[in-house]
């Protein structure tokens, strides 16, 4: 999308244990570069490797082959340049939203006045509208509401980049739209490279520039890369209602359900893009895979 | 029935009904004396006390009490070194306790720490802790003594205020109290999940803080677990500590009374530590449940 340089560069990735039988191989030479403000998601099966993928890029799980550039360092631990939202928001329950937004102001502007510390994380959290309840304890917050504290988090961190683990993968429909659009706002406004994991197809096209799609592990590596090609701001009626929506979908669907197997790297001929249609299956009713 | 329910007098009216029947077999198993006057062949009245019953020298309830009276009436007398009120033996006794206690909580969760943040240290303590932990107080005590030999801190008056027994029973309370807590903080620690410490990894905090923020509250409800059967142990501890050295208070106070012949007082005792050790546990339940609530 942009020619400038990659803020984010994968080359050929690699993760594998020692096992009893050998190395077994998880993710096996996953290359990508990330664009300066650009939104890519990672989409698979469950238990492909893109939860890995991710995991590696923030530095949790040690990389065993291949290397990472962040901004033109090569980085392999974790830091706070990097704001990770999970999949359970991980708050500490025995801190406030407030204080759990806090540890981390605390710790990447030391240097700033506590009151600027203190504006900063109650802003955060009044953009991911919790201004009434950031005294309050996780416990005493919804599901939801949690992962907005998860969202304030990683954005007061003002990182380089922002990682999203299936953020919305525990959330009910509708809550888990409210926050579709509360987490583009926020990436509009501060024009965060990210990556987002997640399984669920509408939530990549809704949100993202590319979709990655990856292939069945074990030695999982990119399958397919899918450009969205819906201008931003986005309304998520206009992007339902556009005719090219169906063709996003069907083709994440399609790989999904018939080439997820096939590695490209294994064949020299890449299966054409976007054509395959499935006319007989009604997609709209397993747009989420779950599983 | 109904209103026997809802009055929550089964609560009150069980146990006291279970009490009553302890009671009453107590009374059964228990002696009684009798007391045959006669006059002998200088024509002197002489008293002749003889006991009966299925224990014969067990004291009934009803003599228990009697004999007990001055020590539960005036509980903070103190008539003599070992004859005092039963509070206030009960209160040496804590003392001695909260002294031992601390001691063992202040050894024994930085070693869970390390056991729990270290497989490596798991590894190698492992075992020298699964051998000392079932070893009883009244193997450590002479140990202690032995330690300790030649010990003595005087005041002013020449008066010896800490000497090697002091320590001895410090040492015996404080090495049996402190399992519970090393390895119930060690399991604490493990059981931090790793969502938490990830938080940490990414945030990049300092191992400090990472042990302030993160560590010690997730291992809190876990480490109050260790801290209330520690607490349970040095109290189980301080009567075989207090008969062994002879130290005034509860378990002093007991086998003295034993030697003297002054059976109730046995019973006495039990009941006293028996009651102030369930006080002791239920508070510290209060205090866990308030961490595990958190």
């Amino acid at each position: 999308m942009t020619t400038r340089a990659p803020v984010l560069e994968l080359f050929k990735l690699t993760k594998s244990y020692p096992s009893a039988k050998g190395a077994a191989v998880i993710v096996k030479d996953f290359t990508l570069n990330f664009a300066a403000g650009e939104f890519i998601t990672l989409i698979g099966h469950s238990g492909c490797g893109k939860s890995t993928v991710l995991s590696m890029v923030a530095g949790l799980t040690e990389i065993t082959g291949g290397g990472m550039i962040l901004a033109g360092r090569e980085t392999n631990e974790a830091g706070p340049d990097r704001g990770v939202v999970f999949q359970s928001p991980c708050l500490l329950p025995w801190m406030t939203a407030f204080e759990n937004v806090m540890l981390g102001v605390n710790q990447v502007y030391f240097t700033a006045s506590k009151e600027e510390r203190r504006e900063l994380a109650e802003y955060y959290l009044t953009v991911v509208g919790l201004g009434g309840a950031m005294h309050k304890f996780p416990g005493d917050l919804s599901q939801g509401m949690r992962q907005r504290v998860g969202i304030a988090r990683a954005f007061a961190l003002q990182p380089k980049m922002l990682l999203l683990d299936e953020p919305f993968g525990m959330l009910d429909a509708l809550t888990k739209m409210e926050l579709q659009e509360v987490l583009l706002e926020l990436w509009r406004r501060n024009k965060l490279t990210t990556l987002m994991v997640t399984h669920d197809v509408d939530e990549a096209i809704f949100l993202s520039d590319r979709v990655v799609m990856m292939t069945d592990g074990p030695e999982a590596e990119v399958g397919d890369i899918l450009e969205i090609p819906f201008e931003r701001p986005r309304h998520r009626a206009t992007v339902l209602a556009d005719p090219r929506y169906m063709q996003c979908h069907n083709h994440l669907l399609t790989f999904l359900n018939e080439r997820s197997h096939i590695r490209p790297s294994r064949i020299q001929t890449t299966p054409p893009a976007g054509t395959a249609q499935r006319s007989e299956i009604d997609i709209h009713g397993i747009s989420e895979l779950a599983g | 029935m109904k209103l026997f329910y809802h009055l929550k007098l089964d609560a009150i009216l069980l146990p006291v009904i279970a009490i009553l029947i302890c009671i009453g077999g107590w009374a059964l198993v228990a002696g009684h004396s009798k007391i045959t006057k006669s006059v002998d062949d200088f024509g002197d009245t002489v008293t002749k006390t003889e006991r009966f019953g299925l224990s014969k020298n067990l004291p009934s309830p009803a003599e228990t009490w009697i004999a007990s009276q001055p020590y539960i009436v005036e509980p903070f007398a103190k008539r003599g070194e070992l004859d005092q009120g039963i509070l206030r033996f009960a209160w040496l006794s804590l003392k001695l306790v909260a002294q031992g206690y601390a001691i063992a909580l202040l050894f024994g969760t930085p070693i869970g720490f390390f056991l729990g943040l270290s497989k490596n240290f798991t590894r190698a303590f492992d075992p020298i802790i699964q051998i000392l932990r079932p070893v009883s107080p009244l193997a450590w005590l002479p140990l202690g003594m032995v330690l300790f030999s030649g010990l003595k801190v005087m005041d002013a008056a020449g008066r010896t205020t800490f000497g090697t027994s002091d320590a001895a029973a410090l040492f015996t309370i404080a090495i049996c109290a402190m399992w519970p807590t090393v390895l119930n903080t060690a399991v604490g620690v493990r059981a931090v999940p790793q969502d938490y410490l990830n938080v940490a990894k990414v945030l990049k905090l300092s191992k400090a803080k990472t042990l302030f923020k993160i560590l010690i509250p997730s291992a809190l409800p876990y480490m109050f677990t260790g801290f209330r059967l520690s607490l349970g142990i040095a109290w189980l501890v301080i009567v075989a500590v207090e008969m062994l050295i002879g130290k005034p208070g509860v378990g002093g106070f007991l086998w003295q009374q034993y030697n003297a012949n002054s059976y109730a007082h046995i019973i006495l005792s039990i009941l006293t530590i028996g009651i102030i050790g369930y006080i002791l546990d239920r508070f510290m339940s209060l205090i866990e449940g308030r961490f595990r609530s958190a």
